[in-house]
């Protein structure tokens, strides 16, 4: 009930040098902290840019070695000590091209159910089970490929399409297929073709999510106008959703190819894993992934070693290419979303 | 208008439309067949790998090494290699998620970074483990097992920043301004309210980093490479479930292939499993949120 009666406040007064000096240590601690996590964010980027500039200077004796040839060249001599580039890098981008054909239609199918076609209490187990698809180890993809795929391609698949499209001839030696050679050959299993098709069920599920997003980011005025019209299902999603999702669309599959590109364990396993040049689909052949995967551990010659490390480079730029193509048109759907 | 004209109108308007359902239905069709597609390739193979790696499986290859037939150094190495894994990739992973939510939400920088996250999202496994094995196994010279938790955090971590991000940048702006009206500096802020809010979102995205790298085989070939003995020395090469299964199933013996078949099993339902279990903190946190 006295003077004093201000000091009531919880504890005694803070001295205002002590303030100051609190308030002074917050603000560097703040910066400390701050600093920290901007380094880390850095790790991201040094990340990338290790991997690049780690591959291209161990890959630096080939590079020299061979110079442009590394990429024209067909020979992979590891006796000779030749190596070119051509056919990992063919065998990539084909089984990766086989893999879009059949992967993009599938995908677009079932993110077009998955939005617009299934009864609502579908849609999420559905779609959830189709992730799970994502979800399972590349290896295991690869083991279903070699024990139970390969062997169905071998003696159902491949057989068909020798006969129906390539150069199949009945027992009276007359032409039965098209004589297309890119179906035609020996059926023996593995090869490009095979590889592609067990990359194109590993790449489903992230192209139909991309598109199963995008495809909910459409304005429900804009369909339900063209509902009121009298349009159908298929034209509302083929007229009116994918025009206005278009560039985010082909940014899905330029992410799924992103990954067909680089993925190995898979592909190893069916591929073959032969460097000749390759005449039809059936053929045996290699990819970047599978070269590296299984001649790296056994490359005791210094040329070999450094143009499997040259290879790795090669593939970690045409993925990147790919990759940020497709960030940057699923970007131009965000910001759009943003107006 | 004459009647002749009336009728013929309206049959072409009939035909119309019969074309337009047609297509239509098979489109709709085709979408159900197409989605069936996906549903039957993934019970298939899961269904072989349980049908397979369920008949190899039994107690003694939890007690053999690979040199024995056997999968427990394969086991623990894989545990070993994917806890160095996220022990390297969670505290940085979440602190550059913080950076970008926190300090460079609309930045230039920021966008940079996580457009340069989302690359490294996808870039190619096997290219990341060449890149440690030239940072780290080439220097040494020899493959060890820290090289391949390196190597599998490069992969966890960008799977962890993304989520960070996003997870931090849905906790309110209020809680902020909350705590910093109170005289709170910005990093206690961060520490004891964001990521207190958070949590279930960072725990999730690190439950489905390691529910990645757990399976994967690419990036620890030349890295950790592969050992048949029992090793926890992170300086030499330990023994991982993925690359064994990858060994075992080169092979031409029917022994090795149905080990490989048991080991594909075990890595397939951790995985699933973790997926699964990441999926429902992720459920329960939003329907309490809700």
């Amino acid at each position: 009930m006295t003077a004093n009666a201000p000091s009531i406040a919880a504890g005694p007064p803070v001295p205002v040098k002590d303030a100051e000096a609190g308030s002074r240590r917050d603000a560097r601690n703040d910066r400390l902290f701050r600093g920290a996590m901007l380094l880390c964010a850095l790790v991201v980027l040094l990340a990338l840019v290790g991997a690049a500039g780690g591959t291209l200077w161990e890959g630096r004796l080939a590079f020299k070695a061979f110079g442009w040839h590394f990429f024209t060249s067909t020979s992979w001599d590891v006796n000779g000590g030749k190596f070119g580039a051509l056919m990992p890098i063919l065998g990539t981008l084909v089984t990766s091209l086989v893999a879009i054909v059949i992967a993009v239609p599938v995908s677009f199918g079932i993110a077009m159910f998955l939005t617009e076609v299934a009864p609502r209490w579908m849609r999420a187990p559905v779609g959830t089970a189709i992730e799970l698809l994502a979800g399972i180890p590349s290896i295991i993809y690869g083991m279903w490929g070699f024990f139970v795929f390969m062997p169905i391609m071998s003696e159902h698949v491949q057989p068909w399409l020798i006969n129906h499209l390539g150069d199949g001839t009945n027992e009276a030696g007359k032409a039965t297929g098209l004589g297309l050679s890119f179906f035609s050959g020996a059926p023996i299993g593995m090869g490009l073709l095979t590889a592609g098709i067990v990359l194109a069920v590993m790449i489903v599920p992230f192209i139909s999510s991309v598109m199963r997003e995008v495809f909910l980011t459409v304005p429900s005025r804009l369909k339900e106008s063209a509902y009121a019209l009298g349009s159908t299902r298929w034209e509302v999603l083929w007229d009116i959703v994918l025009p206005y999702t278009r560039t985010a669309v082909i940014g899905g599959v330029f992410l799924g190819l992103g990954r067909a590109l680089g993925e190995t364990m898979a592909v190893t396993f069916v591929i073959g894993n032969s460097h000749d040049v390759p005449n039809s689909l059936m053929s045996p052949g290699t990819s970047i992934a599978a070269t590296i995967a299984n001649e790296f551990n056994e490359a005791s010659d210094p040329l070999h070693r450094s143009s499997l490390i040259a290879l790795a480079f090669v593939l970690f730029m045409v993925t990147f290419t790919v990759l940020a193509i497709a960030k940057l048109m699923l970007r131009r759907l965000a910001s759009r979303e943003g107006n | 208008m004459d009647a002749r004209d009336g009728i013929a109108a309206t049959r072409v308007a009939e035909r119309m439309y019969r074309r337009r359902s047609f297509t239509n239905a098979i489109a709709l069709g085709f979408a159900g067949i197409a989605t069936l597609l996906g549903l039957f390739f993934l019970s298939w193979i899961l269904w072989t790998t349980i049908q397979r790696g369920s008949s190899a499986i039994h107690p003694a290859i939890f007690r053999k090494m690979t040199l024995e037939g056997g999968l427990l150094n394969a086991i623990v190495g894989t545990v070993l290699l994917s806890f160095m894994g996220i022990a390297i990739a969670t505290p940085i992973g979440v602190a550059a998620g913080t950076y970008l939510s926190e300090y460079a939400k609309l930045r230039k920088f920021g966008e940079a970074i996580r457009f340069l996250n989302d690359i490294l999202l996808s870039a190619p496994s096997i290219v990341l483990g060449m890149f440690v094995y030239t940072l780290i196994v080439m220097p040494a010279h020899s493959s060890s097992a820290l090289a391949g938790g390196v190597a599998l955090a490069l992969i966890a971590l960008p799977v962890i920043v993304r989520t960070s991000d996003e997870m931090l940048r849905l906790v309110p702006g209020a809680m902020r301004e909350a705590a910093l009206s109170l005289g709170v500096p910005q990093w206690k802020v961060t520490v004891q309210v964001l990521y207190r809010s958070a949590l279930p979102g960072i725990t999730t995205g690190v439950l489905l980093a390691l529910a990645r790298i757990a399976g994967e085989t690419a990036p620890l070939l030349f890295t950790a490479a592969s050992n048949f003995y029992w090793s926890v020395n992170p300086t030499k090469p330990i023994a991982s479930l993925p690359v064994a299964v990858f060994n075992f199933a080169s092979q031409a013996d029917d022994a090795q292939i149905a080990l490989a078949w048991a080991g594909a099993l075990l890595i397939t339902l951790f995985v699933l499993l973790l997926s699964v279990l990441a999926r429902g903190i992720l459920l329960r946190n939003k329907v309490a949120h809700e």
